[in-house]
């Protein structure tokens, strides 16, 4: 089977169909479906712990699901494994570079791996090295490279057989704010070059605004699924948040008098006066807060009115914020070692 | 064709990175010195070994089995080194790769054997120094030998790595499993006066095998134990053994 075979055989990239894994009794993945069209991005949103990589784990024939099925290039990932992986790239969320080898090196073991004929293995790494930016680096070790760079020599790595889906398990993870937009410059790049499928995770909501589609992911089930666009639109407009003297009263004053469903939250911590909040959706926040405050007899302390982001999609969906997990303890100390494992 | 480019890849990695780690390549000479010329000549020069030794320096008689204990750790170590890839990553971009399993198994069991193998014919620079003559016909006999042993002992370590979480578990592999090996496979003292455990034990040691080998290859007036033919029989079929148990193991936990 050459690299050349295995390109264009499906209308659709990627197609699951309840798609599910159990681990010792718990759902990680739960009778997922969706499909992804050639030459999409398609990102996988959710906090960690809802199924993201085990998800991709599965479409990259690493782990065999519990019950589903799945097809990937028009190939099963149950019974055409080999055909599979010659169609796929992926840039794991830890480094799998050896960073006693050179860049160039590192490139040209992929492509043996992969059946890149002999004669074609030079002028790719060039092409893909020039692509991210590190074709003067060809010949370093990776042990000199920063996390960034060799994030990017990772992508590079996986784009070397030319596949038709690209994997991105949180590409931006650990990476600095400038880092990251370069990642995402080179992501849309690739779309046009490679004519490629992207299939990425991530829990930062801003950078799943790069995605054409979005799947938000919660406990192992896909809540919502749609463009960042319409995701936002879904909410219902305008969202006003208000900090006040007795939340639960000014609640139940704006569901007697206005007839609109308000909820309490708790802010998190990025907020330095913290506490709790009355937030409410409504059509246009302009139209309703002059007459809000007009009419209610609570104390309003502060209030603020903006459109919704895909934060408050994941709140109205899932009834928690995504943060909320991700500023967990344990996660930062992961997230610590693993940066600092990048930068060795 | 693919699973022997795979098979090729993994061995030419690992032989990058060895040669590229020259502390690691003259390094492993330090212990072969100690033994053979501190405590080689210590205990020859404080002991009437004679009768025992069949009329060989201290020195002569250790330098095989100093051999095979280089063969059995460079070996052992080489081969633990796919917990090190499991660890820091490299070893998912392998076993996500269009390839079998077992070819990544295979192509380590081989690197290991060759690094080991290569390690054993470095320290053959020393055995002038402790009275051992090596001709060409001679080295060209050993590596076989020291090839053969090194298989068995990448096999036994790639069965130890599959049950190994992280490279921090080494040390006890070291204490529990090579260092009892080592000792026991007759490489420091004849076992002709040993008591019949250590005997018994000393039998199904495959490194004693392997350390009689080549005490019959470099000492040729030596009475060896064993005849060659059992020996290299007997190394032979383990590393047989081991490679193909190994190799299965390792293809169904990963």
């Amino acid at each position: 089977m050459s690299a050349a075979a295995v390109i264009g055989r499906a209308a659709a990239s990627i197609e699951v169909e309840k798609l599910s894994r159990h681990f010792d009794g718990l759902k990680a993945v739960d009778e997922i479906s969706f499909s992804v069209g050639h030459k999409e991005i398609f990102g996988f949103l959710g906090p960690n712990g809802a199924g993201k990589t085990t998800t991709i784990s599965m479409l990259c024939t690493l782990l065999k699901p519990t019950s589903g099925r799945a097809t990937l290039n028009g190939f099963s990932i149950a019974t055409q494994q080999d055909e599979v992986r010659q169609s796929i790239g992926i840039v794991f969320q830890d480094p799998t570079l050896d960073d006693q080898l050179t860049a160039r090196e590192n490139l040209q073991f992929h492509a043996m791996l992969y059946n890149v004929p002999r004669e074609e293995r030079e002028e790719r790494a060039r092409r893909v090295l020039d692509m991210v930016g590190l074709g003067p680096r060809a010949r370093d070790k990776v042990e000199t490279f920063s996390g960034g760079m060799k994030r990017r020599l990772e992508i590079a790595r996986g784009l070397m057989h030319y596949p038709h889906v690209l994997f991105l398990d949180e590409p931006t993870l650990g990476l600095d704010p400038q880092t990251r937009s370069a990642i995402w410059t080179h992501v849309h790049e690739l779309r046009q070059e490679y004519d490629i499928t992207v299939f990425l995770t991530t829990h930062y909501m801003d950078e799943a605004e790069n995605c054409d589609r979005i799947a938000i992911i919660d406990h192992g089930r896909i809540a919502a699924l749609d463009t960042p666009g319409n995701l936002k639109h879904g909410v219902g407009g305008d969202i006003i948040t208000m900090r006040a003297a007795d939340v639960e009263a000014a609640r139940a004053e704006i569901r007697e008098k206005f007839n609109i469903e308000a909820a309490v939250t708790e802010v998190d911590e990025g907020d330095r006066t913290g506490g709790k909040r009355v937030r409410l959706e409504v059509p246009s926040g302009r139209t309703v807060l002059p007459q809000l405050l007009k009419g209610l007899a609570t104390d309003v302390q502060s209030v603020s009115v903006r459109e919704p982001t895909l934060d408050d999609v994941f709140l109205s969906l899932t009834g928690r914020q995504i943060r909320e997990e991700s500023a967990d303890k344990m996660e930062f100390m992961r997230t610590r070692i693993r940066a600092r494992r990048m930068r060795r | 064709m693919r699973r022997f480019r795979a098979i090729y890849i993994i061995w030419l990695r690992d032989l990058k990175r060895h040669f590229r780690d020259r502390a690691r390549v003259f390094g492993s000479l330090a212990s072969p010195i100690i033994f053979i010329f501190i405590l080689g000549e210590g205990i020859g020069s404080s002991f009437a070994l004679g009768s025992a030794l069949g009329g060989l320096d201290y020195k002569q008689f250790i330098f095989p089995g100093i051999l095979g204990m280089t063969v059995l750790f460079a070996g052992v170590f080489a081969s633990v080194s796919i917990v090190w890839d499991r660890e820091f990553g490299f070893l998912k971009e392998m076993l996500v790769a269009p390839v079998p399993t077992w070819t990544i198994a295979l192509g380590k069991v081989i690197s290991g054997a060759t690094i080991a193998a290569f390690q054993g014919a470095l320290m053959l620079l020393l055995a002038p120094f402790a009275g051992v003559n090596i001709s060409p016909l001679l080295i060209l006999e050993l590596l076989p030998m020291m090839f053969l042993v090194a298989f068995s002992m990448t096999g036994m370590g790639i069965l130890v790595a599959t049950r190994l979480k992280s490279m921090q578990g080494f040390q006890m592999v070291m204490n529990f499993f090579m260092m009892p090996m080592f000792f026991v496979s007759g490489a420091m003292f004849p076992l002709k006066n040993a008591p019949q455990w250590l005997d018994g034990v000393s039998r199904i040691d495959p490194l004693t095998y392997g350390v009689d080998a080549m005490r019959a290859i470099m000492l040729p007036g030596y009475p060896n134990r064993f005849p060659l033919g059992v020996d290299i029989l007997v190394v032979g079929l383990l590393s047989a053994v081991m490679i193909t148990i190994s190799v299965t193991a390792f293809s169904r936990q990963a």
